[in-house]
């Protein structure tokens, strides 16, 4: 149970995919344009980790050393065109504004990496948890970043108005935003981190 | 169970089953998800047809495309039958968030006459002022602006065309009931029916098939 709990606070503090492993940083930078954004990919993200993690985890012993990352690629491929079909049926209007970096999960490192690094060693039960945390830190940083352009360049939060469009910097909006927005988020959270 | 050894018949067998499972699973996902998807573009389509058309009757709504700053920009024009534009909404579009993504309202804001176009009688040659037009073109998107004027030509284009008057455009017709094999315009129109006699049936249900009839 320990190792469980151990094992899902790992993605969402130690080891969060965004600013510890500082891995998947291309829909990090993309996708955070405002806080919904952010938070429907990580979500989407979250939900391909498991499910490849459970996958992997269960086929590890029948899948051969090597061919073991065209086998990985396959199953994470196959839920990632799953989510794809699903978002396009039953939130057109979220995959409307993110429909092109859905199909990039599949080369997002975050779920490559811990397919290779966790679920090819790991029990099925700490797999899930593993991608269940992982995903829970992805979606929790997406949202932050989200949140923080979204607010600095347009003055609303979840498309509520904090300040008048007019006083937003645009920039935070724009890929520059992304980056220095990124930046100071990580350098706050690893000194908080060191504080500890 | 040990883990299997990399031969070549375990290494074929492993991917061959791993891939089999997979196209299966995702065969089945598009199977439930295929139908939804469908309902979903045509009813946004048929959503957009009526929001353009504001309850004009004789309007005529034209879906029209052209390259944005990101990529295609999808719109839904509605037209009167004097060229008016009725109403716009955009089916599809990849700007910049924030920025060319404001062509969804900017052009229907009927407090500023400047950028706005609902009630403009349509020319086919709208462009930013920028560019000499009397379009005020979104603030810092000006290619998404271009972009959004040009589809709203190409279906004014289309909307001449199909009125008989003859210009290459990329834009698609959608009201089917509209000038279905009409090789000539017609003269004149009074409350939307053709008030000179036509040589060819108009796209008013009966009006100019009973005229010609009545003056054989």
């Amino acid at each position: 149970m320990n190792k469980g709990l151990k094992t899902l606070t790992n993605g969402i503090l130690t080891e969060n995919p965004t600013f510890g492993l500082v891995l998947g940083m291309c829909p990090t930078l993309a996708t955070t344009t405002s806080a919904v954004n952010g938070m429907s990919m990580g979500l989407a993200t979250m939900f391909v980790l498991i499910c490849s993690n459970v996958v992997i985890s269960m086929l590890k012993n029948l899948i051969p050393d090597k061919v073991r990352i065209p086998a990985f690629i396959v199953v994470i491929a196959t839920f990632v065109t799953m989510v794809q079909l699903a978002m396009q049926a039953y939130v057109p209007f979220i995959y409307a504004k993110l429909g092109l970096f859905i199909p990039l999960i599949v080369v997002n490192c975050i779920v490559l990496g811990r397919a290779e690094a966790f679920a090819a060693k790991n029990s099925v039960g700490l797999s899930a948890l593993d991608g269940l945390g992982m995903g829970l830190g992805f979606t929790l940083s997406l949202t932050v970043i989200g949140a923080i352009r979204e607010l600095l360049g347009t003055g609303c939060v979840f498309g509520a108005h904090i300040f008048p469009e007019n006083y937003g910097a645009l920039i935070f909006v724009l890929a520059p935003g992304a980056f220095i927005c990124l930046a100071y988020v990580m350098a706050l959270v690893h000194k908080l981190m060191k504080n500890n | 169970m040990a883990k299997l050894e990399s031969t070549f018949k375990n290494m074929a067998l492993s991917l061959t089953c791993i891939t089999l499972v997979a196209a299966a699973a995702l065969g089945g996902v598009y199977m439930l998800t295929a139908q939804k998807i469908a309902t979903q573009a045509e009813e946004a389509k048929n959503a957009a047809k009526v929001a353009v058309l504001n309850g004009v009757e004789d309007g005529v709504a034209i879906e029209t495309e052209a390259d944005g700053f990101g990529g295609k920009i999808k719109l839904m024009v509605g037209f009167a039958q004097d060229g008016t534009i009725l109403g716009y909404e955009v089916l599809e579009q990849q700007e910049t968030p924030g920025l060319g993504t404001h062509i969804v309202e900017w052009f229907k804001n009927a407090g500023k006459p400047g950028q706005n176009i609902i009630g403009r009688q349509a020319t086919g040659a709208f462009s930013v002022s920028k560019d000499g037009g009397d379009v005020d073109a979104i603030t810092a998107a000006t290619i998404s602006s271009r972009a959004f004027l040009k589809a709203i030509n190409s279906a004014y284009a289309e909307f001449m065309k199909q009125q008989g008057v003859d210009v290459s455009t990329g834009a698609t017709m959608v009201n089917t009931d509209a000038a279905s094999g009409a090789t000539q315009p017609c003269v004149e129109h009074k409350d939307g029916c053709c008030e000179h006699q036509c040589n060819h049936e108009c796209h008013k249900e009966g009006c100019c098939k009973e005229e010609m009839e009545a003056t054989k």
